[in-house]
């Protein structure tokens, strides 16, 4: 069977730091990382193929240093990586995202599932993978917890819901989106790695998908982000300090309020 | 210091940082407490083909020698002794196969090696014959196409779990040290069964077990090289293997290194940190200088035996003794400057000390090395190579 | 190229502070000025950082046409166990406020058997609801729910239209979005309308809470939300308001999917759910194990409140998922909020922040906590919580 696993290079949120007074992010030091999230969409589909066969290719649209997220998924085991880079995506949001992937899919051919992370870390929408799924009218399940059956004409998945989950049977192609529960991303293996250090992705640009510039990059994209900010400051009160029993008295009042004090 | 380690040896050292970050560092307080083999962790080490790095790519490994298995076996030894030994001995044991085995016993047991489908074990000790392995009493009888075996093996790491067995045994008894051979056991051989397990103070992680032979039979096809090589074999497999134990040592050593300097920083006393305290400092500098010098001594040997050099005997014990003493050192001063907290469970300090105990006593003695030391030394000025 | 990042040589100082606010490392300095590289994907966010003004991101503008026509807002309602769920009725309350009565809400109702839920959407701001209405649209699935609520917007022509962020908003707007071709703006916390522009400043986290960014929509329509659960509030009940239901017809053809629900497993029934609680005792990486949750079972009892986490803790796996609270966990807002070991990263506040009332106890007087916390209280969690558990009893006798 043939698997896509749609990936993104993203700055390591957890190290980012932030200039309250600008309301902007310190980039500096900061290290681009392969999307956490897609590395169980990755494993997913990694597992899918040593279980069905076929191959694993994995996508990314990004500038051309997002190459190493690629080489990354190809150490793990990917076996192709195709990079959509080209100055007209810049300023894509998610719907332009979304198409772009999905030429991608169209071009790549004969696709059975395409797998992508919950979210990116960075832009946290989580609305790529449906997008993808609209733009190829394929069926989509989002917040796949475990994948439990595939075969080539349908799969079965458990999509992990506020209140349970829902056990969805779901004909092929689609597009699944991967929780962390679903699996433990595999380490990379020494023959991946000697694979990657001599991998060179494929190249697609705007033109090589057959998109317009009024498709792509910022004009494909209804929504544009025009302010940013750090999150309210919610001012600090009183800071109280004394032995155990003292503060205990103080936090009772304030959590008890009307109830007696004796 | 930069050992100017080639992109593969990177890429070992990568790989085996990342599998003891996410899958070892989380369990080895508990795999320790519980004694239990660590099944699951030899399954990912497989996974990332970290079981081909010492089989040739003839057979289906990826053929890249003792430093490969050095690095390999020292990242994995920082985050834990125990089960980086188990993984260890998968070369130990298959050392025998790779030096003296025919091309038949080769491409059959060194592919299922190679791809961590199938764990080895080599066998030698037994209740009455440690240091001096002459004293081996397990006895192979050749009976037509077949050695029937009988005997008990002790203390063998990866025993119970591995399926190939590499077995020691006499087959000429009145020969001595050049009446024993060298045997291929597979588990599940008729005659063949797993005694005792043993209760150890440290490397708890790994499988230390008896094997009993009991009218055993071994088809002759499996012998290694000729009767009466059996002790040439055992003998040229720890030389070969002993700076796994150093790296072993060193991987320990500085995972104790680690954790006191981490822990340093960020203790305060007299209102301090007790890093900042000259006493501490010295403790710390000389870790890790000795610690450094181990790894340089035994990167050296592993490089030696990988550019084909014949004769390693002197130096791989060399290796063996110090970085296992430097281990010993380090990991008691580790505990040191953990201070009560040290002794205490709750951090992997004791552990590591009652770790590195174990890499000066097997495969071979530190006192038994020191006498392979000198016999070479003496050897050496004896035939004027000095 | 569709759109470009400008950087007025004339103004620029090469102070360098655009560098360290770009995500991806896109401008360095050459020769004292800021230039920007090919890597650059116009994210706008170096603008700010720039002390004189001289970044300028040029937009494609032109567009526009067919934004007229559209007017009101929807909100797409999601059932759980038959009822409005809660994040429904906090839209139809954030829904009229937006509207500052200038606008119609319609609520849109996609169920099998609409029985009494138009009367309890109306009484919590609904000005009229939509119902569409067939047995195949009993349980929410992707590809029924994104024909139908296309269909309404089609058919409504809404300027704006908002859903739950949760697992079905989150399925379904961007699947209807695409589909529309219009814009999405993800999990919004903060919704407004513009006056001077009439455009829906829609506010959201970003980069793991660390940035709000502030989006719009404005060359297409409808402008479209999901907005957090927990955040925006819920209208009191009124009665008095006059329930308007019109039907949206549905087809046979609409509800038809390639994806058939096989079961529904409910998660075990002892599940709390936190965004519901009125008290929460939360416990972080300072509890050191699993097995001192014990006495924040305890405190949260007295207080009628229920024990939730960081995820710090619940990584550790010391306290399961759904009582994570955080930017990848819930998103709540008690009456009062009591973090105990909590250091109070970004992460975990903005899942807290808008709670009445935040105490913290916490060892190290630096912790960010503090700096937030209504009440803070310094201190070795270990002493203080116990202590406060006997200051309650002993009051309560
Ligand atoms: C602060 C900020 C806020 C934003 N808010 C919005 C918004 O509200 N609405 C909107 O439409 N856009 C928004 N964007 C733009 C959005 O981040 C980009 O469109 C981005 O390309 C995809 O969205 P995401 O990062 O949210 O990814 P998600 O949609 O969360 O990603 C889900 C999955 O899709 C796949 N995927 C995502 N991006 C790529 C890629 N480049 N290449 C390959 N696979 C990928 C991965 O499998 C990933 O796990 C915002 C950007 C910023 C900087
Ligand atoms: C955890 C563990 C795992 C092991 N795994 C394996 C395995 O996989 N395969 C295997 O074959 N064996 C294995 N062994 C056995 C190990 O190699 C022996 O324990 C070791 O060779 C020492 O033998 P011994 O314990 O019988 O000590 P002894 O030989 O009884 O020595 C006792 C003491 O006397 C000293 N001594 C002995 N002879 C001399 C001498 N001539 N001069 C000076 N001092 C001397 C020794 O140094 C030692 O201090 C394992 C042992 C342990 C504890």
């Amino acid at each position: 069977m043939k698997f896509v696993v749609a990936v993104k290079q993203v700055p390591d949120t957890a190290e980012v730091r932030i200039d309250h007074e600008k309301g902007t992010l310190i980039r500096d030091g900061v290290p681009s990382i392969l999307n956490p999230f897609d590395t169980y969409a990755l494993e997913e589909a990694l597992r899918w193929r040593d279980s069905l066969g076929g191959t694993v290719t994995v996508i990314t649209m990004g500038p051309p240093q997002a190459e190493a997220v690629l080489t990354e998924a190809i150490s793990m085991g990917a076996d192709e990586g195709i990079l959509l880079t080209d100055r007209a995506f810049a300023g894509s949001d998610t719907r332009a995202t979304s198409q772009a992937i999905a030429e991608a899919v169209r071009k790549v051919g004969a696709v059975d599932v395409v797998f992508c992370g919950k979210q990116a870390i960075d832009g946290d929408t989580a609305q790529t993978g449906p997008g993808v799924a609209a733009s190829l009218d394929w069926p989509q399940v989002t917040f796949v917890g475990r994948v439990r059956e595939m075969t080539e004409e349908h799969v079965i998945c458990e999509r992990y819901v506020e209140n349970g989950v829902q056990v969805l049977d779901t004909r092929l192609p689609a597009v699944l989106t991967i929780l962390k529960d679903a699996n433990t991303p595999r380490v990379p293996s020494l023959r991946g790695k000697m694979k990657a250090r001599t991998f060179k992705p494929v190249l697609w640009s705007a033109a090589d998908l057959g998109l317009s510039p009024e498709e792509t990059g910022l004009s494909g994209s209804p929504t544009r982000v025009v302010t940013t900010a750090t999150p309210e400051a919610r001012h600090g009160g009183e800071i109280h300090r004394g032995t155990p029993e003292e503060l205990a008295v103080i936090m009772a009042d304030l959590l008890l309020g009307k109830e007696a004090r004796s | 210091m930069d050992y100017m380690l080639s992109d593969d040896l990177k890429a070992i050292r990568d790989i085996c940082g990342e599998i003891a970050e996410k899958h070892i560092r989380p369990v080895r307080a508990a795999l320790d407490e519980e004694n239990r083999f660590p099944r699951e962790i030899m399954d990912i080490l497989a996974r990332s083909d970290l079981f081909s790095i010492y089989i040739p790519e003839a057979y289906g490994g990826t053929g890249m020698g003792s430093l490969a298995l050095c690095v390999a076996t020292e990242e994995l030894s920082r985050a834990c002794g125990g089960v980086a030994v188990s993984y260890a001995a998968n070369a130990l044991g298959a050392m025998p196969i790779l030096l003296f085995g025919s091309e038949d016993q080769k491409s059959k047991y060194l592919p299922p090696l190679a791809a961590g489908e199938k764990l080895c074990a080599f066998a030698l000790t037994e209740p009455e014959a440690g240091s001096d392995a002459a004293g081996i009493k397990t006895r192979a009888v050749r009976d037509g196409d077949h050695y029937i075996l009988n005997g008990t093996k002790q203390w063998i790491t990866n025993g119970g779990e591995a399926q190939i067995y590499t077995v020691i045994a006499m087959s000429d008894p009145t020969r001595g040290a050049r009446g024993a051979s060298a045997f291929i056991v597979e588990e599940g051989t008729p005659g063949f069964s797993y005694g005792k397990k043993e209760d150890k103070m440290g490397i708890r992680a790994s499988a230390t077990r008896e094997l009993v032979f009991e009218d055993c039979r071994v088809p002759a096809e499996n012998l290694i090289a000729r009767e009466g090589m059996g002790f040439m074999v055992a003998m040229k497999t720890l030389d070969n293997s002993r700076p796994g134990v150093a790296a072993q040592a060193v991987g320990i050593a500085q995972g104790a290194l680690d954790e006191a300097l981490a822990y340093a920083s960020q203790r305060r006393q007299f209102g301090q940190r007790i890093d900042s305290f000259q006493g501490v400092q010295f403790m710390l500098a000389d870790m890790a200088t000795s610690i450094e010098a181990a790894r340089a001594l035994t990167y050296a040997v592993a490089r030696m035996m990988d550019a084909g050099s014949p004769r390693f005997e002197k130096e791989s014990a060399m290796a063996k003794v110090f970085a296992s003493d430097v281990a010993m050192q380090v990991t008691t001063d580790a505990v040191q400057i953990l201070g009560g907290y040290g002794y205490m469970k709750e951090y992997p300090v004791e552990k590591m000390m009652r770790d590195a105990k174990i890499t000066q006593i097997y495969e071979g003695t530190n006192q038994i090395q020191r006498l392979v030391i000198a016999a070479a030394l003496i050897r050496e000025t004896a035939a004027g190579m000095r | 190229m569709t759109g470009r990042l400008e950087i007025i040589r004339e103004k620029c100082v090469g102070c360098g502070a655009c560098l360290r606010s770009c995500p991806v490392d896109a401008l360095s300095i050459v020769e004292k000025k800021a230039v920007v590289s090919d890597a650059c994907n116009l994210c706008g966010m170096c603008i700010k950082s720039c002390p004189v003004d001289a970044i300028v991101l040029h937009h494609v503008t032109g567009g526009g046409a067919g934004l007229e026509g559209y007017s009101g807002i929807m909100v797409a309602v999601e059932l759980r166990d038959g009822r409005p769920d809660r994040s429904t009725l906090e839209l139809l309350g954030e829904a009229r406020r937006l509207s500052g009565g200038a606008r119609r809400v319609t609520a849109l109702l996609i169920c099998a058997e609409p029985g009494d839920i138009p009367s309890e959407l109306t009484r919590y701001g609904a000005d009229r609801v939509l119902a569409a209405v067939h047995p195949g649209l009993e349980h929410y699935l992707t590809e029924p729910f994104t024909a139908v609520l296309a269909a309404a917007i089609r058919a409504d022509k809404p300027e704006i239209v908002l859903a739950a962020a949760t697992t079905q908003g989150r399925d379904l707007m961007p699947r209807v979005a695409k589909t529309l071709e219009t814009g999405l703006t993800a999990d919004c916390t903060e919704l407004r309308i513009d006056p001077d522009t009439n455009q829906l400043m829609q506010t959201r986290p970003a980069f793991g809470g660390n940035i709000m960014a502030t989006i719009v929509c404005d060359r297409t329509r409808p402008q479209m939300s999901t907005v957090r659960p927990g955040v925006m509030k819920r209208l009191e009940p009124d009665d008095s308001r006059r329930v308007l239901v019109e039907r949206l017809p549905v087809d046979d053809g609409m509800v038809a999917g390639r994806s058939t629900l096989l079961e529904f497993i409910p998660s075990v029934g002892n599940e709390i759910d936190l965004t519901e609680s009125e008290v929460i005792v939360s416990g972080g990486r300072g509890m050191k194990g699993p097995e001192n949750y014990g006495m924040l079972h305890e405190l949260a009892e007295l207080l009628g409140g229920s024990v939730g986490a960081s995820r710090a803790a619940v990584d550790s796996g010391w306290i399961p998922y759904p009582r994570q609270v955080g930017q990848t966990g819930k998103t709540v807002q008690p009456r009062k909020y009591i973090a105990v070991g909590i250091s109070g990263a970004v992460q975990h506040r903005v899942g807290m922040q808008s709670s009445d009332e935040i105490f913290a106890v916490n060892r190290d007087p630096d912790a960010p906590v503090f700096t937030f916390a209504n009440h803070g209280f310094v201190g070795d969690l270990f002493e203080v919580i116990p202590a406060l558990i006997n200051e309650i009893k002993r009051r309560r006798g």
